[in-house]
């Protein structure tokens, strides 16, 4: 065993620590600072000669010059293993429910859990035996969690073939009974537990291959699904100032987005938003699973007046639980809110540092930086043949709302969909607020393309039209124009616009999208008698309320069946049959 | 542990350096002039070299005075002898009241563990429709008002303060003007609110680095008082000028500015003090309105955009009424469907119309003809402004619900509202 290796604080600078080391240093490895009776977590950020700089992950207040510095060896990492499901993390993989338990109202600095508790004995049934030869990310056995079978994985750090020396039978452990033993190559043995630990920073590669994502994502959103559509294993961004609805959004495609599970990142946002989540999520039920919605959730919370810190590694921290639970074969879902409160945390650690500056004072690597916490997401194939997913939707909070900032052009050149939201449409009370004309996805949609095109051209074609009635005034509009601008509105408020508090329309599945869409586009394709404008006017005001109506009427009931029944007898009044 | 140094290397702005051992950072010192003691804060630790902000100013301080460090961080005092005093920006007596020492406290404490926190879910009515009906204001929330500097912000604040149903008004004035800070002390008064209020007000005239303090001395009264079990409404006016602050420490401290000289960390700083908005689960709760200027209306001004990521909405001030647009309140949702069955459509309905007749109005001051459907928004428009929009409009939110209806069936047919079926037979009004 060598010595713990010690140094001395020297410089207090906000939340970057530097101290002074007599022997080497690790870049990137955790450093716990001691004051009194509280150690306080630090990550090596810049080693310059005996000069070891920290960001800490805590507050600073008090710290001195001449404080203990320990060195752990370790890089920061975050235990995984079956117990994550349902939990609510810090940024740090600290359980919050616990710390509220032993610190009451207030988070107390220095006090660290351990992420997974240790008193649970789990069901373990195995799935090799001994000689069989296995690699890094193999299944060697089960344990049931929530509603999944929770596979526990040959060490995802072990290199090459393995040999499984021993295997436990099936019974119940607890975390940290060792249930089998593995030969490297090398002859080493290891010793394998439920849980595993895994640095935060370095992608989970255990797998035979990575895919092209190809499989729509389905949030229920009808926007999204049915115009720019999320793959799973894809990626997407939501941009928008502020109040344009990135959380509402993010929050019901969580409730909604049909995936097996999803990790909430909320990262420098507000408190509030987390603890509705916290709060609601035990008591919906998964129309999918018929099981509370918390039990396929993680959440990481690292909420804007918690250290500044812990917001990088809480990004970091979600999505490595993320592909530990694509490694069994699952579909996950990481939303994370907002990368730009982690965007700024780098800006602030880099202004500590000195660092020269790039465009509004963010650092140089800034997009390296995005760009590969974004490429952790994908589909892949496993060792055994199945298939598992990480798709990640990340909001983004520009300056004043401005698209053109470092933060929101970084991360665009990276992601598959852009979902940017509009002031304009959120002042109008128009949701979800995405613009469908700046909006794209390189993704495919599950309904007809066809109809996907024609959704889109009437949006454009209704906006030209609205921008040129700016300049020649309604009466300069020919009435065939004025009611495709109508067809484009119409369009927009009763398919693109959801009700997020009626409790049908705020989600539509698959097969309603498919279907409401292929009955829009029939409208948009018939031709009216029409004829003037007031009559237009009216003819779809009344067809928008028909509509809403039946938006909000449960798929295949009564109701819906007869508002469109009712829906039919008013367009085939003043349809105009052409000539065959 | 009380050990005064005398060595002072280097006076920079409001920012003083001094040589020192053992000393923890965010620690407290004053500093001992020829004018008088002022308290100044460590900011930064570089082996022996101590700088700290003096919150009096360093103006007039001279390289042998005393600095004196108390070892430990920035404390108040709390508790019911509070109530009805006034007190500066660092705590001490305005008033010519006594000294107050109990029940002190870390101003420094750290945040709310979130797991703790509730969901808002207790309306406080104001009186005005603009907030009650179209966003609600809602215990434990965070709001600024964004105005230009010319519009009464300040009178909102009072307003909403003396109409409020809450325990105890805690106004933090940051760069108030003299003028202002009268003007609560009398407006609060006349109401007999005055005995259930704490001023700490930093007025115009003062220091500016003594503003700092204010956010984080009044939350954490407001804290002492919200664990207590009281619901506490705390002020704070004007947020800019407290941001304007930090940039001048963080500029004398040669840090890298991000945007318009304000420091990186304005988003954090911030939300710092924001997030002290908080109901307690079996206790009370602080509600934070605050007031935020935003030079040249520009609501993309540093100031006013952090906060609006940080904030539960805000309210937008503009020629003397709170905009529809623009404005909101995030919780609204969690009270407003618990009022009235009917609150939801009139507020989603009425504002949509509108956003329509804003752009009937633009179409109108191009000159165009306007159809009928732009005579009928037109007419609604001017409705709207004056019986809902006007800050003069004080009444219940069910009567403003009603006249909401009223409006609308004086300017239209039920189907041109788009409102469901079944809503429109139960509310709109018979003839």
């Amino acid at each position: 065993m060598e010595n713990k290796r010690t140094g001395k604080v020297i410089n207090v600078n906000a939340n970057m620590v530097t101290a002074q080391i007599d022997g080497f240093i690790i870049q990137n490895e955790v450093a716990y600072i001691i004051r009194g009776h509280e150690r306080l977590k630090a990550e090596v950020i810049r080693v310059r000669a005996n000069h070891a700089e920290m960001q800490v992950y805590e507050s600073t207040q008090g710290l001195k010059a001449g404080d203990l510095v320990e060195f752990s060896n370790e890089l920061l990492s975050v235990e995984l293993g079956p117990g994550l499901l349902g939990q609510i993390f810090d940024g740090l993989q600290n359980p919050l429910p616990a710390l509220a338990e032993k610190c009451g109202f207030f988070l107390k600095r220095g006090v660290y859990f351990e992420a997974l508790g240790n008193e649970t004995k789990w069901d373990f049934t195995p799935l090799v035996k001994p000689q069989d030869k296995v690699l890094a990310g193999s299944w060697l056995g089960f344990v049931p969690e929530k509603i999944f079978k929770h596979y526990i994985m040959a060490p995802f750090a072990l290199n090459g073939s393995l040999e499984v020396i021993s295997i436990v039978s099936a019974g119940k452990y607890n975390l940290k009974h060792a249930i089998a033993r593995l030969k490297d190559a090398n002859g080493h043995i290891h010793d394998v537990f439920l849980q595993q630990s895994w640095p935060v920073k370095i992608p989970i590669r255990a797998y035979a291959e990575k895919l092209r994502p190809h499989q729509p994502l389905v949030t229920k959103m009808r926007l999204i699904d049915s115009l720019f559509p999320v793959s799973l294993g894809g990626t997407y961004c939501i941009p928008g100032p502020f109040g344009a609805g990135k959380t509402v959004l993010q929050q019901l495609t969580s409730r909604h987005a049909e995936v097996d599970i999803v990790i909430i990142a909320a990262c420098g946002e507000r408190a509030g938003e987390v603890v509705e989540t916290l709060k609601t999520f035990p008591k919906i039920n998964d129309p999918r699973t018929n099981k509370p919605l918390i039990d396929r959730t993680v959440i990481i919370c690292n909420t804007s007046s918690m250290p500044v810190a812990a917001r990088e590694s809480s990004v970091y921290t979600a999505v490595t639980i993320a592909e530990y639970y694509r490694q069994m074969g699952l579909n996950v879902l990481l939303l994370a809110d907002s990368t730009s409160r982690w965007a700024q945390a780098m800006r602030e650690m880099s202004g500590r540092l000195e660092e020269i500056p790039g465009e509004e004072a963010f650092p140089a690597y800034l997009e390296s930086r995005i760009a590969s916490f974004y490429e952790r997401a994908g589909v892949v194939r496993l060792y055994g043949g199945d298939h598992g997913s990480v798709t990640i939707g990340g909001t983004v909070s520009p300056a004043g709302g401005n698209f053109e900032e470092p933060v929101t052009q970084a991360t665009l050149k990276v992601v598959g969909a852009f979902h940017g939201l509009s002031r304009e449409r959120s002042d109008a009370r128009k949701y979800p607020a995405i613009d469908s004309l700046i909006s794209w996805s390189k993704y495919k949609s599950f309904v007809k393309a066809g109809d996907q095109e024609k959704g889109r051209a009437i949006l454009r074609r209704s906006h030209e039209i609205a921008q040129m009635m700016k300049v020649i005034g309604e009466e300069g509009t020919s009435l065939n124009d004025y009611i495709q601008y109508l067809k484009g509105e119409f369009f927009d408020f009763v398919y693109l616009q959801q009700n997020a508090f009626d409790a049908v329309d705020e989600a539509t599945t698959e097969e309603r999208q498919v279907y409401l869409l292929g009955f829009i586009c029939g409208i948009l394709d018939s031709e009216y008698k029409l004829d003037d404008k007031p009559a237009a006017l009216h003819f779809f005001q009344t067809l928008r309320q028909l509509m809403r109506t039946w938006n909000c009427a449960e798929y295949n009931s009564p109701e819906f069946e007869r508002t469109e029944e009712q829906i039919e007898i008013f367009l085939e009044e003043k349809k105009i049959r052409k000539a065959e | 542990m009380q050990k005064a140094y005398t060595n002072i290397i280097q006076i920079s702005g409001d920012v003083i350096t001094v040589e020192a051992e053992g000393v923890g950072y965010l620690d407290i010192a004053q500093i001992t002039t020829r004018r008088g003691v002022s308290l100044a804060q460590v900011i930064r630790i570089d082996s022996k070299k101590v700088s700290l902000q003096v919150f009096a100013g360093s103006r007039g301080i001279s390289t042998g005075d005393r600095v004196r460090f108390l070892g430990r961080s920035m404390h108040v005092a709390t508790g019911e002898n509070l109530l009805g005093r006034i007190f500066n920006g660092s705590g001490l007596p305005l008033d010519h009241g006594p000294l107050l020492s109990e029940n002190m406290v870390d101003i420094g404490a750290p945040s709310v563990n979130p797991v703790k926190r509730i969901i808002p879910n207790k309306i406080i009515r104001t009186g005005i429709p603009m907030i009650d009906v179209f966003n609600s204001l809602v215990e434990s929330q965070k709001l600024p008002v964004f105005s230009i500097a010319g519009e009464p912000y300040n009178e909102l604040l009072a307003r909403i303060a003396i109409q409020a149903e809450i325990d105890i008004i805690i106004l933090g004035g940051m760069g108030l003007k003299y003028d202002d800070y009268l003007f609560f002390r009398e407006t609060l008064n006349a109401h007999g609110a005055l005995s259930r209020c704490i001023f700490f007000i930093h007025t115009a005239s003062d220091p500016t680095v003594e503003c700092l303090l204010v956010p984080d001395i009044s939350l954490a009264v407001a804290e002492d008082f919200a664990l207590k079990g009281k619901r506490v409404l705390v002020l704070l006016t004007d947020m800019t000028n407290f941001a304007d602050s930090l940039k001048e420490v963080s500029i004398t401290m040669e840090q890298v500015p991000s945007n318009r000289g304000y420091p990186g960390d304005l988003y954090s700083q911030l939300a710092l003090r924001y997030e002290k908005a908080v109901d307690f689960e079996g206790a009370g709760s602080i509600t934070i309105l605050s007031a935020t200027t935003m030079p040249g209306d520009d609501v993309t001004h540093p100031v006013p955009d952090n906060t609006g990521y940080i904030t539960e909405g805000q309210f937008y001030l503009k020629d003397g009424a709170i905009e529809p647009f623009g404005s909101l309140s995030r919780l609204k949702q969690q009270v407003n469907g618990k009022t009235r069955l009917d609150h939801r459509t009139i507020m989603d309905t009425m504002i949509q119309l509108f956003a329509d007749y804003r752009e009937t109005l633009e179409k109108q001051s191009m000159g165009f003809q306007m159809s009928d459907w732009d005579k009928k928004l037109l007419k609604y428009g001017l409705l709207f402004e004056k019986d809902m929009m006007s800050l003069k409009v004080n009444i219940p939110l069910e009567n403003a619900l009603d006249l909401g209806w009223q409006i609308l069936a004086d300017c239209f047919t039920p189907e041109e509202t788009g409102i469901k079926l079944s809503i429109i037979q139960q509310f709109w009004p018979k003839e």
